[in-house]
Order: C-alpha cells, then sequence, then structure tokens
C-alpha cells in the first residue's frame, strides 16, 4: 500500500511528424517541430495511474530529463514566426502532461546544452537509479523504448545498475502484495514472470489504453508540484562516451512499373531474378 | 446571457477546441465547423434541448478521444509489429 512509483517520460517528435534529417547529416531537425510525449511512456504512465486507483501504490511520481527550456534565440524567432508551440517550459509540458494523466508530482531533471545532446539510455538510467534511492521507489515503470532513437535500453540498464529484478515488454501486469505477474510480449508468444519488488517493469503497446489528457485536468496539473534537480545533485556524470558519425534518411522507396499482360508479368519477375 | 446552462455549452465549446488542435485535416478545419455547429444552434432556448445537444457533444469528445488513440496505436503498430515483409 505504501509503494511508490516512478515513472520516466520522454519528450520526442511527435509521432505523426515526418522526420527531416539536417543537412549536415548530425541529426534530425527539432527546431519548431511538434514535439509530445513518447507514446509508450503513456502506457507507462497510464499503468502507474491505475496502480494508484486500485489502491496498491501510494504516490506516482513522473520523472523526465532535458533543457529547462528553449534556448533564448529560438525563442525569439519563433514569436517572429508565430510559431508558439515549442516555445517556454517545453520539457515540463510533458511532465504536465503525465500529471494531468493523474501523477502526483513531478522531477525535473536538468539536463542541458551538449549534455542533453549526447544524453542517452546509460545517462538517463544513471539518474533513474540515483532517483530511485533518493525517493524510496518501489518499482519504475517506463515505456519500453522511445520513438525516437528506439533505443529499448534504459528499463535494463536501470534494473542492472539498482540490481532489481526487471519485467520487460510488459502486456499485463496484476500486483499482490509485493509480488508482481508479468505477462511478457515475447517472440512468438507470451511469457509469464513472477518478480518481486522493488523492480523495473518496461510497458508494451497492448499493455493498457492511455488515457487522454483533458483540458480541466491539464489546468488542475499546473497546481502539482514539479521539483527540479540537477544530474550532478544525484551524484551521475552525465558525459557520454558515444559519438554520433552520420545520420541519414532511409532510403527512398523505388516506384512501381505497370505491367499490361500476365506474359509481361512473368518476364519482368524473371528479369528481376524473382523466379 | 442569463441562461444557467451556458457555464456547461462554453465548458464543451473550449474541450472541444482543445480537441481540434490535433484534428488530422488541421486545427482551422475542425475549428470552422465547430463555430458553425455551435452557431446554427444559438437560438435554442428549451433546457432539454440545450442538454440533448450537450450530451452529443460529449459524444463528439469521446468519439475524438478515441480516434486520436486508434490512429497513435494503428502508426505503432505498424512500424513495429507488423511484419509483412
Amino acid at each position: 500500500m505504501s509503494a511508490r512509483v516512478l515513472v520516466g517520460v520522454k519528450r520526442v517528435i511527435d509521432y505523426a511528424v515526418k522526420i527531416r534529417v539536417k543537412p549536415d547529416h548530425t541529426g534530425v531537425v527539432t527546431d519548431g517541430v511538434k514535439h509530445s510525449m513518447n507514446p509508450f511512456c503513456e502506457i507507462a504512465v497510464e499503468e502507474a495511474v491505475k496502480l494508484k486507483e486500485k489502491k496498491l501504490v501510494k504516490e506516482v511520481v513522473a520523472v523526465s530529463c532535458g533543457p529547462q527550456q528553449a534556448q533564448g534565440k529560438e525563442i525569439d524567432l519563433q514569436i517572429i514566426s508565430n510559431k508558439r508551440m515549442t516555445v517556454g517550459f517545453i520539457l515540463q509540458e510533458t511532465i504536465r502532461t503525465a500529471l494531468a494523466m493523474g501523477a502526483d508530482r513531478g522531477i525535473h531533471v536538468e539536463v542541458s546544452g551538449k549534455d542533453y545532446e549526447t544524453l542517452g539510455p546509460l545517462q538517463v538510467s544513471k539518474i533513474l537509479a540515483a532517483l530511485a534511492k533518493k525517493e524510496e521507489a518501489n518499482l519504475i515503470i517506463l515505456g519500453k523504448q522511445a520513438i525516437d532513437d528506439d533505443c529499448n535500453q534504459t528499463g535494463q540498464m536501470t534494473a542492472a545498475l539498482l540490481d532489481w529484478p526487471q519485467g520487460t515488454f510488459a502486456s499485463e501486469v496484476t500486483m499482490d502484495r509485493d509480488m508482481l505477474k508479468v505477462v511478457r510480449e515475447i517472440d512468438g508468444g507470451l511469457e509469464t514472470i513472477k518478480i518481486k519488488m522493488p523492480a523495473v517493469l518496461t510497458a508494451d503497446l497492448r499493455l493498457n489504453t492511455p488515457r487522454y489528457a483533458t483540458l480541466p485536468n491539464i489546468m488542475k496539473a499546473k497546481k502539482k508540484k514539479i521539483t527540479t534537480v540537477k544530474p550532478g545533485d544525484l551524484g551521475v556524470d552525465v558525459s557520454s562516451r558515444l559519438e554520433v558519425l552520420n545520420v541519414e534518411e532511409p532510403p527512398q522507396r523505388l516506384a512501381g512499373v505497370k505491367v499490361e499482360t500476365v506474359d509481361d508479368l512473368v518476364g519482368k519477375l524473371k528479369e528481376a531474378g524473382k523466379i | 446571457m442569463s441562461n444557467p446552462m451556458r457555464g456547461e455549452v462554453v465548458r464543451l465549446y473550449k474541450t472541444l477546441l482543445f480537441l481540434g488542435r490535433e484534428y488530422p485535416k488541421g486545427a482551422d478545419y475542425f475549428k470552422d465547423r465547430l463555430r458553425g455547429a455551435f452557431a446554427k444552434n444559438r437560438d435554442v432556448k428549451d433546457p432539454e434541448k440545450i442538454k440533448e445537444l450537450i450530451s452529443r457533444g460529449e459524444f463528439v469528445v469521446k468519439e475524438l478521444e478515441a480516434l486520436y488513440y486508434l490512429r497513435k496505436y494503428r502508426a505503432l503498430k505498424k512500424r513495429y509489429y507488423d511484419i509483412d515483409e
């Protein structure tokens, strides 16, 4: 009953946006692009809130890492071009969404500039592990992966750093005191495991249906507390040993050909070496 | 102005406006239609009728939420789960 859940949420480029690679191939264009909460993180938040509604946990804390706000210069530019969506407290908006969905309070881990650009699963999991100890969390729920880098590593690494059991790719979770029964989505079927809390869970797509953060709830969420901490305060070094060499767009799909007759089709297929 | 249900109607309008920002055909498209739908019924005075219209609006809210969820779910399913090659 007194369990506390930590939920990691990541702010990513919205799933419906067409991603464009920067002309110098160092990354993707993020300025002036619509961002939202990673869909898998939404599922993680929903699961935590559901546990709270069933009175199985006491508190749900949403955590996110990122800069305080957009760089001053960008803000000016965007006000001029009247694109208001990414202006202001960008990251806090993602935490607010989690609060609007039902999380009790938020923690914003302030990582800015160069560190944010190279922030990867290892750095985030170190932060989460440190926070889990500091907040005395009994359960960490994360999305299984983010739709921007598709790493699928943060949950596993966090569990390893804390030496906690992990239930990854969860598609069903039942809590019985300090035991968790987790149904996992694995290749070709489902696997049911039983793990003891404290533990780390990562949410798969079919775990639940995330609720919509409604306007009144977003307004109410503004009254909930978001504390800001720095990785240094947690004793975490966020420097990265990875270097991005090149970012490429996926190959363009080639146009198809129309054939008039079956013979033509067979001919073309033979030409392509398919038959 | 004096209608006691005014608050409820305004709330519904705001909720729909907020939801419309994500509408697939664009926020402006949605806003025009939303305005039109509310303006069409501006002269309705009968409380029963207003109640009925509000519940219809709330139904649209539910439908939109479901639409957005399904759109996202399908996009993710297609990207990560459908093995069709």
